[in-house]
């Protein structure tokens, strides 16, 4: 089981482990892109209403899913470091944050880039959009958090509760600027309201999306062995990899 | 096959601005990412590396 | 139970002792407020539309900024960490505490923001929700509040770092706090909002207590 992998496994056999698996994790992701690419561009038709504007989706839609992905998946090796005082499980949620906060990002500008032509405006109150700045606003706590506090014990340990407190109320949040939404705009304009979804759109989304994961894993797993070196770097393991790699 | 040529491809039926906006602020970050990462990794090992250098000639330094 | 209620007059007591401080928010809630119309202009429908974001959000940040009085006190001269070794659960210490920093500075902020309200021109309902709304949100911010004054104890930056850790937490409170009395503006009940305020009270008070504990432990060990 993962969970028990993770409690046995330690910094310094992982290490060389997450070093093996990232180029295929990249491979992946370039290929799934390069195919994403292909059919977004060139199967996927011209949708009646957007134009062509409505490509965007086919980057806005995966960030905007791994973005949140990656949220729980961070709060989820917090815990599980919180909980069983694992140092790698804290490592990784460290190592997660500034890929999911970029693609949080993305989310946020790509919505912007699509809102203009379709709706007018550079910025679009919609509930998806809003939570998604929310979710921008969690993850740079996250990361501020982390930052300001030296001791790497209590950074991972403050840092896992505010991530968890941060999920558990991501769906309260949801819930509440859908509200908003509904009671101010009768949610006529709404990024959600996408083209009704030709089945070759749906597949370049998905291509697309599967791409993305597979570059954050590979990202996640480049940050965390990085951690790894400056956590451990007084340990003997340490200074043979230094002396192998010089 | 959706273009006719290369300059349609480019124009996105007038939404190029947009479009091609979206795809290249995502490569940016992503290359950015990489880089970034590629950065970290060259400063930590280069001091890593100046460590290991110090403390291997301050044990050689001191008598036995 | 005494123990609870001897540790809120305390609290209470050590709140007068600086009542510049507490006053001092309730200022600040005052400008906030009276700087929007500055900015927006005194045109009065306009006003009364935004009136209710406006008391909420000042009245948001002015909790916020005095969260960092719950706990900054009694790290300093070390009494909080004798707190954590008294035979007394943290979590009901961490609940007595709040108690007595919504008394002090939530309760005060409800009140005056009526007196606000007829600033911005609000109608008589309008100015009972707001002020019923503000009673079941602030104690919720407060709480909610705790949780990262415990996480960000001791460290540089503290303020700031807390406003951003908080604001996203608090923006369901503020969502349903302001669509109450907008509700009640546009002529329907606010019944459903308030339950709802209420309902992430009581969720408040059960669960934050444990979370603010644990996050002290964290910041103490």
């Amino acid at each position: 089981m993962k969970i028990n992998w993770f409690k046995s496994a330690s910094p310094a056999t992982f290490y060389p482990l997450a070093g093996r698996m990232i180029p295929w994790f990249s491979t992946a992701a370039a290929l799934l892109c390069a195919v994403g690419l292909y059919v977004s561009f060139f199967l996927a038709p011209t949708d009646a209403t957007q134009g062509e504007a409505y490509r965007i989706i086919f980057i806005h839609v995966p960030a905007a899913w791994m973005s949140m992905f990656i949220y729980l998946v961070m709060a989820f090796w917090a815990g599980i470091g919180l909980a069983f005082n694992t140092r790698l499980s804290s490592m990784m949620a460290q190592a997660l944050a500034p890929t999911g906060a970029m693609f949080t990002f993305v989310a946020l500008w790509t919505g912007a880039l699509w809102g203009k032509p379709t709706w007018g405006t550079w910025w679009v109150w919609d509930a998806r959009l809003t939570s998604e700045l929310i979710l921008l606003f969690l993850y740079l706590g996250y990361l501020a958090l982390t930052a300001a506090i030296d001791d790497t014990r209590r950074a991972d340990k403050a840092g896992a509760i505010l991530a968890l407190v941060g999920a558990v109320n991501v769906p309260i949040i949801y819930f509440s600027v859908q509200w908003w939404n509904t009671l101010h705009q009768g949610a006529s304009v709404s990024l959600t309201r996408a083209p009704s979804m030709a089945r070759i759109m749906l597949i370049g989304m998905l291509l697309m999306g599967l791409a993305a994961w597979m570059y954050s894993i590979a990202a996640a797993l480049s940050r965390v062995r990085l951690i790894i070196l400056e956590r451990e770097k007084n340990t003997a393991w340490v200074r043979e990899v230094l002396e192998r790699e010089a | 096959m959706n273009w006719g040529s290369w300059s349609a491809f480019w124009h996105m039926g007038g939404y190029g601005l947009y479009v091609w906006g979206s795809y290249g602020v995502t490569l940016l970050c992503l290359a950015g990412e990489i880089w970034l990462l590629g950065r970290r990794r060259r400063t930590l090992l280069a001091r890593l590396n100046q460590m290991l250098r110090l403390s291997r000639q301050n044990g050689n330094e001191t008598p036995t | 139970m005494r123990i609870f209620f001897t540790l809120v007059r305390r609290d209470l007591l050590v709140a007068y002792r600086r009542r510049m401080d507490v006053l001092v928010s309730l200022i600040f809630f005052v400008i906030v407020v009276s700087l929007f119309p500055l900015g927006v202009g005194p045109e009065r429908e306009t006003l009364r539309l935004i009136a209710p974001g406006v008391v909420w959000v000042a009245a948001l940040l002015s909790a916020m900024l005095a969260l960092p009085r719950l706990f900054a006190a009694d790290h300093q001269d070390g009494t909080l960490e004798q707190m954590l070794l008294a035979p007394f659960p943290l979590s009901a210490i961490v609940l007595a505490k709040v108690l007595a920093h919504w008394l002090v500075s939530g309760l005060p902020l409800a009140f005056m923001a009526p007196v606000l309200g007829l600033q911005f021109d609000l109608p008589t309902s309008a100015l009972l929700v707001l002020l019923a709304s503000l009673l079941l949100g602030t104690p919720a911010l407060s709480l909610i509040g705790a949780i990262g004054a415990a996480l960000t104890l001791g460290l540089r930056g503290g303020g700031v770092l807390l406003s951003l850790l908080v604001l996203p937490l608090y923006i369901p409170v503020l969502i349903f706090g302001a669509g109450a009395v907008e509700t009640t503006m546009m002529g329907m009940t606010p019944e459903g909002h308030l339950s709802l305020l209420g309902a992430f009270l009581i969720l408040a008070v059960l669960a934050t207590p444990f979370v603010a504990a644990a996050a002290l432990r964290i910041a103490l060990e």
